[in-house]
């Protein structure tokens, strides 16, 4: 038994990180040896297209321009939906069920529905081309998502918790910020995940609503195919240094997960 | 738990209704003012009603699209639900494996949706990919860009490959939290290894299976980009799903009007497929 889990594990686990290993193989190959010949081992190695990634501005300002909008959706996605998410589970109000309904359906949106309304808005109020832009779009399916997340956890705080703090003299917002935030730290990690997650791999509204100045990194690795054929070489050293940051994410929340990717409904 | 009634907490709510609404109900609308029209240029369109809709709904592009993007969804959790429970199962339960698996299984989820579409392009080649290459040697035709049923099934086994993970992640936690006694009174029974699944594990994890199946639903019935890197929806049609169907229509022939009645039917099919799991969802909720 314990060593068919274990079997099943590896077997899985090869089968998820066989096509990783095959990016991160082609990020250290010239096109020319790509192009040519199945190897499994760059036979010369070369780190020319990390090189073009890391010191071409054209590459890594789209980088730290992914990183500003996704940070910003994040911040903004979790301070709104934090009060929210608090209302939703601990009070009955008007419409209450019905504006929880209302919330996911936009998760459900598809972005291709919105691209061409999402793209005359923004331009209309003089946002197009900035990273807030994409930061607000991505919030249409973050906000509910993270709504959601945190009404789970909240709603497995006990709510004597908050009649104590009340009767102890605390007002609502210090009993927010000082007493509930701290006890649901692991929803907030997960939630914190899932916006970055979603923000950074979303391609249609990211590549609808920038041109130039606020161009993310999805959309630049596009660029890499053109009339000469794909730049398979640095399109994959790009993919890979896109992975760092979830990487990063990942390994603060490591300890949350466990729990926490359950939404708190367990 | 019972919950006061108080409509301030409405003040609370507000500023998630401001910014969804923000970018959901004046898009939405502009959607809607389209649909109704038909539309050469800035000052050049005209009223035509509802024949966007009766003219789409008897069209068998939306048809085909549609049949197509149900078989794919329907497939799609088929595959990862079970896949993903599995998975779970099999995880450790302490020690350093814990991390390890969950850092490992999450790399998929991290990706850039276009650069997944970028990797199975290529590992399923024939030439070049390790996949495609090893399908060859054991003597599988196998060509992903001249076979439709090899281009449906690389679509499939890319989306198991980027989203099974979440599944399993889902899981793995629902299974955490299931109390020790539980697992002790089985021992005591002498419950076999399929009981303690089917009389404890499965029933605990209800609640977390409804949320994967909601989100992977949702996400595979919106899926774009991946095949579009992938196949560019080809060869033929085999993979052009409801997302690219409409792009294509609105970006591709600029056929703004009938686009957003394109746009607007697809929302409401999402919709009523969402509540009927949202009402199962809450339903559950309330009986727990």
């Amino acid at each position: 038994m314990k060593t068919r889990k274990l079997l099943v594990l590896f077997i899985y686990l090869v089968f998820v990180l066989v096509p990783i290993y095959w990016l991160v193989n082609m990020s250290l190959k010239s096109n020319r040896e790509i192009l040519s010949s199945l190897t499994l081992w760059p036979d010369t190695l070369t780190l020319d297209n990390y090189r073009v990634v890391l010191t071409d501005p054209t590459w890594y300002m789209t980088y730290l321009n992914s990183l500003s909008y996704v940070t910003m959706n994040m911040v903004i996605s979790l301070a709104v939906a934090l009060p929210a998410a608090y209302a939703f589970s601990r009070y009955r109000f008007l419409g209450d069920k019905h504006m929880f309904f209302w919330l996911l359906t936009n998760r459900m949106a598809p972005p291709a529905v919105f691209l061409l309304p999402f793209f005359q808005l923004y331009s209309s109020i003089g946002l197009f081309d900035t990273t807030i832009a994409v930061a607000l779009a991505h919030c249409l399916f973050n906000v509910p998502l993270a709504v959601w997340i945190l009404e789970g956890f909240m709603s497995g705080v006990p709510k004597e918790i908050d009649e104590t703090a009340y009767i102890d003299g605390y007002s609502f917002p210090r009993f927010f910020i000082r007493i509930f935030i701290p006890l649901i730290r692991p929803g907030i990690g997960v939630a914190a995940f899932f916006c970055f997650m979603y923000s950074w791999v979303e391609l249609l509204l990211a590549s609808t609503l920038t041109s130039v100045s606020a161009k993310p990194i999805v959309v630049q690795m596009t660029s890499t195919i053109s009339a000469a054929g794909i730049d398979w070489g640095l399109l994959a050293a790009a993919g890979v240094v896109a992975l760092l940051p979830g990487i990063a994410v990942i390994y603060f929340v490591r300890n949350h997960v466990a729990k926490g990717f359950a939404l708190g409904r367990v | 738990m019972d919950k006061i009634h108080n409509n301030k907490a409405w003040l609370l709510v507000l500023p998630v209704f401001a910014l969804v609404a923000f970018s959901a109900i004046v898009p939405l609308m502009t959607v809607v003012n389209y649909s109704v029209q038909d539309i050469f240029g800035p000052n050049n369109r005209y009223f035509v009603g509802t024949e966007w809709f009766s003219q789409l709904l008897r069209d068998p592009l939306l048809h085909n699209s549609l049949l197509r993007q149900f078989g794919f969804s329907f497939s799609v959790l088929a595959i990862e639900i079970p896949l993903g429970i599995v998975i779970a199962l099999s995880m450790p339960r302490r020690g350093l494996g814990v991390p390890t698996c969950l850092i490992l299984l999450s790399l998929p989820l991290l990706i850039p949706w276009n650069v997944v579409g970028t990797i199975w392009q290529i590992i399923g080649r024939g030439d070049i990919g390790l996949y495609g290459w090893a399908l060859n040697e054991v003597g599988i035709d196998y060509n992903y860009a001249a076979n439709p049923t090899d281009a449906w099934i690389t679509v499939l086994i890319m989306d198991v490959w980027h989203w099974t993970s979440l599944v399993a992640l889902l899981c793995y936690s629902g299974l955490r939290a299931i109390p020790d006694v539980y697992y002790q009174a089985a021992r005591i029974d002498r419950a076999s290894h399929w009981a303690v699944f089917r009389y404890i594990q499965l029933p605990k994890l209800k609640n977390v299976l409804l949320i994967a199946v909601m989100l992977r639903f949702m996400d595979s019935f919106m899926i774009y980009t991946e095949p579009f890197v992938l196949t560019g929806g080809g060869p033929g049609t085999s993979t052009t799903f409801l997302s690219q169907t409409l792009t294509k229509m609105a970006v591709g022939q600029f056929d703004i009007g009938r686009a957003a009645a394109f746009s607007l039917i697809y929302f409401l099919i999402i919709l009523l497929v969402t509540w009927l799991f949202y009402t199962a969802m809450t339903h559950t909720d309330d009986k727990a």
